[in-house]
C-alpha cells in the first residue's frame, strides 16, 4: 500500500515526458493529459480513504529508512489536500481545454501542466525539507511557463515581477535550509522536530519567523502579498484559475505543516495574529479598489489567506480544524470564482467592470455560476463558506481572540461588497458601450463553449457539497487538526520506530 | 576554511542584493545569480569538513557529502530559472527595445489619475499589440 503513495507524484512526470513526445497532436496529449490526471485523482482518493482508515503511510524511497533515505509521507492533512488539488486541477485541465487559445495554441501547454501537478502532488506528499524546495521549484518553474505563455507585452511585465519575488524566495529557502542543516545536521521533517529540540530556544524562533517568511511570500500573506495581485490577473484565465486556486494554497501548507510539525512549542503565535489580521484588512481593502474582476478576486484571494493564517495562530485543535475545512472549501471555491470570472470575460469580451453589463441578461447561466461562489467566499449561509467562517469565529472566541474575530467578521462584510461590485458592474448594469468582442451570440446559449462551462459547473457543485457534506467534512477535519497538533504518530511513522 | 566561506557567502549576498535592487533586467539576472551563489556556498559550509568521502581512501575524519549533493540540486535549478529569465529579458527586450522592468499598471493607473493631462493608460492602449510570438517552442 505504501508503494501508492509515490504515484501522485510520478504518474505526472511520466504524463508529462509523453506529452512531450505526443507533441505533434494535440488530441493525443489531451487525452494522455486527461487520463494521467483521473487516475492521479483515483491514486488520492485512494490514499485518502486507506490513510483515514489505518494512519499514516510512508514510502522510503530506494528502501533506505527515513533520516537517511528519501520520505514520502502520507498523512490525513497531505491526502486530503493531494484530493482537492488533483481534483481541481483536473476540472481546470478541461477548462483550459475548452477555452479558445491558451491550450490550442501552446504545444507545451499539456506537459507544462502536468508538471506543475506533480509539483505540487510533492509538495504535499514530501517528508523531507529539501524535497519540499525542490517541489516547489518544479511548481514554480512550470508556472513561469504558464504566465508567460503567449508572450504579450503585458505578461512579460508582470511575469519578470513574478519570477524575480519567487526567486528571491527560494534563495532564502536554501539559505534557510543551509542554516537549519549546519544546526541540526539532518533536513528529514520528522528527524529535524526532534533535533531542533536541542537548539537554543532564540535559533528556533529565528528558523520559525525565517520559513514563515519564505513560504509567506508564496502563500501571499501580508506583506508580502504585493507580486500576487498584479500578477495574476495577466494570465490567461484557465492558468489564473489554477494558480489561485492551488499555489498560494500550497504556501500555506507549507507553513501549516513546517510551524506544527518543526516549531508547535514556540509558534510565532503574535506575529500570525497580526499577520492574519493585516493581510486580511488589507487584501479586502485592496479589492474594493480596484475597477478589474480579476483584480478584484486576486486581492480576495490575499484577504481569504489572512483567515485560515487566523485558524493557524490560535493554535488549537479547534483553530486548525477550521482550518482544514477552510483550505479545502477555499481551494474549490476560489478556483469556481475564477472558471466563473473566465466565463464572464470570454461572454463579455473584458473584464474591465466600466466595459461589460447586463449580462444576467445576456448569459444567465455565467450568471449563476458567479454568483454561488461568490456568496460562498463571502461567508453567506447556506454555503461552504459560511462554515468555514463560523469554525473560525468559534475557534476564535474558544481561544480567547475576540479582537480578531471581530476583524474578521468586518472583513466578510467587505469582502460581499466587492462581491456585490462585481455582481452590480458585470451582471445589473446597463451595457454602456458593446465591446467588439462581446460575443454573447457568436457562443451559443450557455454563453460560452460547453467544455468551458462543464468544468465550472462541476467546481460550484463541489463547493455546495462541501456544504452538504460539512458534518463529516468537518469531523475529518477535527482527525485531521487532532495528528497536526500531537506530531508524535507523524514522527514514529517516518523514522519507523 | 569556513569563515572563508561564509565571508564569500556574504559578500556574495551583499553584491547579490546590490544588483537585484536595480532597474535593469540584466543586472537583476547577474544579482540573482550572485544571490543564489551565495546561498549555495552557504549550504556547503553548513557540512563537516574533512577528507573526500570515499569509503577506504584516506583515514580520519570524512567530510559531510550530504550537503554537496544538494548543492548540486540546487545549482541545476537555479541555472534553468536563470535561462527562463534571459530568454523573458530577450523577449522584453523584442517587445520595448529595453529590458527595464516597467512600472507597475496599477502605479499607472494613480498617476493618470491624479494628473488628467496625461492619460497613461490610453497611450499604451493605442501602441500597436505585439504579435503573439510563442515563448516556448519544442
Amino acid at each position: 500500500m505504501s508503494r501508492l503513495v509515490a504515484l501522485p507524484l510520478l504518474l505526472p512526470l511520466v504524463g508529462a515526458a509523453v506529452a512531450v513526445l505526443t507533441g505533434r497532436s494535440r488530441t493525443v496529449q489531451r487525452i494522455v493529459s486527461l487520463t494521467v490526471l483521473t487516475l492521479t485523482l483515483g491514486c488520492s482518493v485512494l490514499l485518502l480513504v486507506e490513510v483515514d482508515r489505518s494512519g499514516t503511510l510512508v514510502a522510503h524511497g530506494g528502501g533506505w529508512a527515513a533520516p537517511m533515505g528519501i520520505a514520502l509521507v502520507a498523512d490525513r492533512f497531505a491526502a486530503v489536500m493531494l484530493v482537492v488539488a488533483t481534483a481541481v486541477l483536473l476540472a481546470v485541465a478541461v477548462f483550459a481545454i475548452g477555452e479558445p487559445g491558451t491550450e490550442r495554441n501552446h504545444v507545451a501547454f499539456q506537459s507544462v501542466y502536468l508538471i506543475l501537478a506533480a509539483g505540487v502532488s510533492g509538495a504535499f506528499l514530501t517528508g523531507d525539507l529539501f524535497n519540499l524546495f525542490v517541489s516547489f521549484e518544479l511548481m514554480l518553474t512550470a508556472s513561469y511557463v504558464l504566465i508567460t505563455l503567449g508572450g504579450r507585452r503585458a505578461q512579460v511585465r508582470s511575469g519578470m515581477t513574478y519570477i524575480v519575488i519567487s526567486l528571491l524566495a527560494s534563495t532564502v529557502f536554501v539559505t534557510a535550509l543551509a542554516l537549519l542543516y549546519a544546526a541540526t545536521g539532518t533536513l528529514n521533517m520528522a528527524d529535524l522536530s526532534l533535533k531542533l529540540a536541542t537548539v537554543p530556544v532564540g535559533l528556533r524562533q529565528a528558523f520559525a519567523l525565517l520559513l514563515l517568511g519564505v513560504f509567506g511570500i508564496k502563500a501571499a500573506i501580508f506583506p508580502l502579498f504585493f507580486w500576487l495581485p498584479d500578477s495574476y490577473p495577466i494570465a490567461p484565465s484557465p492558468i489564473t484559475a489554477i494558480f489561485a486556486g492551488l499555489l498560494t494554497k500550497v504556501g500555506l501548507y507549507a507553513i501549516v505543516r513546517t510551524q506544527l510539525l518543526l516549531f508547535a512549542p514556540d509558534m510565532p503565535t503574535d506575529v500570525l495574529l497580526w499577520v492574519a489580521g493585516l493581510t486580511m484588512v488589507v487584501g479586502v481593502l485592496g479589492a474594493i479598489a480596484q475597477d478589474d474582476l480579476k483584480r478584484i478576486l486576486s486581492f480576495t484571494i490575499v484577504s481569504q489567506i489572512g483567515f485560515m493564517i487566523m485558524g493557524l495562530s490560535f493554535g488549537t485543535v479547534a483553530g486548525i480544524a477550521a482550518l482544514v475545512y477552510s483550505m479545502v472549501h477555499h481551494v474549490v471555491v476560489t478556483t469556481a470564482l475564477f472558471c466563473a470570472g473566465g466565463l464572464v470575460e470570454y461572454a463579455g469580451g473584458s473584464s474591465q467592470l466600466k466595459r461589460i453589463g447586463a449580462m444576467l441578461r445576456t448569459a444567465p447561466l455565467v450568471a449563476l455560476l458567479f454568483l454561488l461562489p461568490a456568496l460562498s467566499i463571502a461567508g453567506i449561509p447556506p454555503f461552504s463558506g459560511f462554515i468555514s467562517k463560523l469554525s473560525l469565529v468559534i475557534a476564535g472566541f474558544d481561544a480567547n481572540r475576540a479582537l480578531i474575530v471581530a476583524v474578521a467578521l468586518g472583513v466578510s462584510l467587505l469582502t460581499l461588497y466587492a462581491m456585490m461590485r462585481i455582481w452590480v458592474g458585470a451582471f445589473w448594469s446597463p451595457q454602456e458601450e458593446p465591446t467588439p468582442a462581446a460575443s454573447a451570440e457568436r457562443s451559443g446559449r450557455f454563453g460560452a463553449p460547453a467544455l468551458m462551462i462543464a468544468p465550472t459547473v462541476a467546481l460550484v457543485a463541489a463547493t455546495l457539497v462541501i456544504a452538504a457534506a460539512a458534518g463529516g467534512i468537518f469531523s475529518f477535519s477535527e482527525r485531521t487538526a487532532g495528528d497536526l497538533v500531537h506530531p508524535r504518530t507523524y514522527i514514529d511513522k517516518v523514522l519507523d520506530q | 576554511m569556513t569563515i572563508a566561506l561564509d565571508a564569500c557567502a556574504a559578500i556574495l549576498f551583499g553584491l547579490g542584493t546590490y544588483l537585484v535592487l536595480q532597474r535593469k533586467l540584466s543586472r537583476i539576472i547577474i544579482g540573482l545569480g550572485l544571490l543564489t551563489h551565495g546561498a549555495n556556498v552557504l549550504l556547503i559550509a553548513s557540512g563537516r569538513r574533512g577528507y573526500p568521502p570515499i569509503v577506504g581512501s584516506v583515514g580520519g575524519t570524512m567530510s559531510d557529502p550530504l550537503p554537496q549533493a544538494l548543492v548540486l540540486t540546487a545549482i541545476v535549478i537555479s541555472f534553468a530559472v536563470t535561462m527562463f529569465l534571459l530568454a523573458l529579458a530577450y523577449r522584453s527586450w523584442q517587445l520595448t527595445d529595453d529590458d527595464e522592468v516597467a512600472d507597475d499598471v496599477a502605479d499607472r493607473m494613480i498617476s493618470r489619475d491624479t494628473s488628467p493631462g496625461e492619460d497613461v493608460a490610453d497611450q499604451e492602449e493605442s501602441m500597436p499589440e505585439p504579435v503573439e510570438v510563442e515563448v516556448e517552442e519544442l
